[in-house]
């Protein structure tokens, strides 16, 4: 009964005929009975519903809402993505389930009451701790994002790929992270003086491992347990992950073995092979941490299509590894005007934060974008901008404004301006 | 707190060697034994510290990559299903780069640490130190970076100076 129209159509609440036309007899009856004792009550109303149950799932009417884009190296399962769908969501928060995966060698089964947290190396007294024993120190709570720099790598392809929102964008998540400061296992261990870097491990079969600032780790690093208040997912380092704010994601090793105190990085495989920028030079920049200043819009986005002519909310998300989203400017005309969009509540250091504008599409042909600055000041810079100097095919750390184009027709495209 | 735990604090307290704790720091770490933390520790550092006793060449190493890895990477490391880990030298700064272990990697030792870490992808772990040395001077015969009969062991590889070393720039400076 949901998709009839029941508009009065003529004075006193006479409905439409065609209604009867469309269910059916035996829809019309239905209506007809509700009718009778004056109120209307839908299918679902006419009986008790579902019972509880003992975990949550979505409608089964947002089935389609799912991870995007999922997969591997040839030959492999366990070394790929899968992507944040950005075009369904709204908000600030992404649901544990559809928070993006970057693994290197699939996701380890692993038994919480058999792993243990080392931290060696220079420190005074090597520690080993079970979740049990982390689970029992001060949880701290950082509601922020998490991007993999690998994250927008498509958008350096000469030709726009015609791809979603999600797809071209969706290695990136925000969430409540809950965890141990690092800080306060490493005072334990007592670091010793000349200190400088950690080595962080995994005990994925690949152990991934990176070498991270000890200044950033003893600043706000966490060893995260939680994610949006639950234990970790398996996917995202179940029973736990180093999670540094604002920096990429790689660095945020999941799987959290052992932590390596040194005076001086390892210079691993995905700090140097990988996640490293090359320009046209031939040289290489290594430890790019902060990710850049960064927004797009969601909605509408690439595969929407537009409605009539008139007015829309245009909605995205936008953040910085430096600090809080301070401004966000819409433009529906390529770039050459722009207008402040409205940020949602909630402006949290190094977290999505949603921003909305209101805009009234007059049918014809259209290009809009987005473009954030954060409260150091940084100002997300244009794609060409993003790839000057860099070598052909070097993709991380993208953080250029993205426009859409939305053509006469409603069609929403991915388009360079 | 566990009881161990909690007699692990009262010693360390009355001995008067217990860390300088925060306050709000339970202390519930466990202190390791030598041999423990051996046996967790995988990390290899450009100088070579970490690097465990064992050697190998690329003749030997020749029998260990195609037995194990030319699957993927294909023969002499020149690519198949996966990354390309030869050639591509002096590429990188014209118009299509090919960043492999010989034209872009800085350190010799990174090879010996990724390997024993994680390949052969399917079976990590399958490899003795020998043949990862092995394998490891055979990706760097296969890129003209030493020779076929050169011994690879915990001495010479942090010698090994990748063609690239110098081309590398930091963008975090430590304070
Ligand atoms: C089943 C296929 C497979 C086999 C067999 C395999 N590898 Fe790999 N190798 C991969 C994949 C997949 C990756 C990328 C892993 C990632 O995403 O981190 C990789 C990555 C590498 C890299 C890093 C490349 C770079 O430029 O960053 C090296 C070096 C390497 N493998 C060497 C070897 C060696 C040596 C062997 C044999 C002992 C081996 N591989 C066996 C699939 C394989």
């Amino acid at each position: 009964m949901a998709e009839l129209d029941q508009t009065p159509v003529a004075g006193n609440g006479l409905l439409d005929r065609r209604i009867f036309l469309k269910a059916g007899v035996a829809g019309g009856a239905a209506l007809l009975t509700a009718q009778a004792g004056g109120v209307e009550r839908e299918a679902w109303m006419k009986m008790p519903g579902a019972p509880m149950s003992d975990n949550g799932v979505p409608s089964a009417h947002e089935s389609h809402v799912k991870r995007l884009a999922v997969s591997s190296q040839p030959g492999t399962t366990g070394t790929g993505v899968s992507r944040t769908p950005l075009e369904f969501l709204d908000g600030l928060i992404t649901p544990s389930r559809l928070h993006f995966e970057r693994h290197h060698s699939g996701i380890p089964d692993i038994n919480p009451d058999d792993h243990r947290l080392v931290i060696h190396g220079m420190v005074e007294r090597p520690l080993s701790f079970s979740l049990e024993a982390l689970a029992r120190y001060p949880i701290k709570s950082r509601i922020q994002f998490l991007e993999c720099s690998g994250n927008s790598g498509g958008l350096i392809a000469p030709e726009p790929l015609q791809q979603s929102c999600g797809v071209l964008h969706g290695l990136v998540a925000a969430s409540e992270w809950g965890g141990v400061p690092l800080s306060v296992l490493l005072d334990e261990a007592g670091v010793k003086p000349g200190a400088k870097w950690i080595i962080a491990d995994g005990a994925d079969a690949a152990m991934m491992s990176r070498s991270v600032p000890l200044a950033k780790v003893m600043d706000d690093a966490i060893v995260a347990l939680y994610q949006n208040g639950e234990r970790l997912r398996p996917g995202n380092g179940y029973p736990m992950r180093l999670f540094l704010p604002g920096w990429e994601g790689n660095a945020c090793v999941k799987w959290l073995r052992t932590i390596k105190v040194m005076d001086q990085p390892a210079m691993t495989k995905d700090e140097t092979s990988k996640y490293s920028d090359l320009n046209e030079e031939g040289i290489a920049r290594l430890f790019t941490f902060p990710m850049g200043v960064k927004s797009i819009i969601t909605n509408p986005s690439h595969g929407f299509t537009m409605g009539p002519a008139g007015p829309y909310q245009v909605s995205g998300i936008a953040w910085s590894g430096s600090g809080k989203i301070r401004r966000v400017e819409v433009s529906a005309d390529g770039g050459s005007s722009w207008a402040d969009a409205a940020l949602d509540e909630h402006v949290l250091s190094r977290c999505l934060t949603r921003f909305r504008s209101a805009w009234r599409w007059d049918g014809g042909p259209a290009v809009i974008m987005s473009r954030a600055t954060d409260d150091a000041g940084n100002v997300q810079p244009t794609r060409s901008a993003v790839l000057e100097g860099r070598a052909n095919g070097a993709f991380y750390h993208y953080n250029g404004i993205q426009a859409w184009a939305v053509s006469a027709v409603g069609e929403v495209t991915n388009v360079y301006a | 707190m566990s009881m161990r735990n909690a007699l692990l604090l009262v010693c360390l307290g009355a001995i008067g060697t217990g860390a300088a704790l925060a306050d709000d720091s339970p202390g519930l770490g466990q202190e390791l034994t030598a041999t423990e933390l051996a046996a967790v520790d995988f990390t290899i550092m450009p100088d070579g510290d970490g690097l465990p006793a064992g050697a190998g060449n690329a003749v030997t190493g020749r029998d260990i990559y195609n037995q194990n890895c030319l699957a993927c990477h294909g023969e002499n490391g020149t690519g198949g299903v996966n990354d390309v880990l030869s050639g591509g030298h002096g590429s990188l700064a014209g118009p299509k780069p090919l960043k492999t272990v010989g034209s872009y990697w800085p350190y010799a030792t990174t090879i010996f640490d990724y390997l024993r870490r994680a390949m052969p992808f399917q079976m990590p772990g399958s490899l003795s130190n020998d043949d990862i040395y092995a394998v490891t001077a055979y990706l760097l015969f296969v890129n003209d970076i030493i020779a076929e009969d050169a011994e690879i062991d915990a001495e010479s590889l942090p010698q090994v100076k990748m063609p690239n070393r110098d081309n590398f720039v930091w963008g975090y400076t430590p304070e």
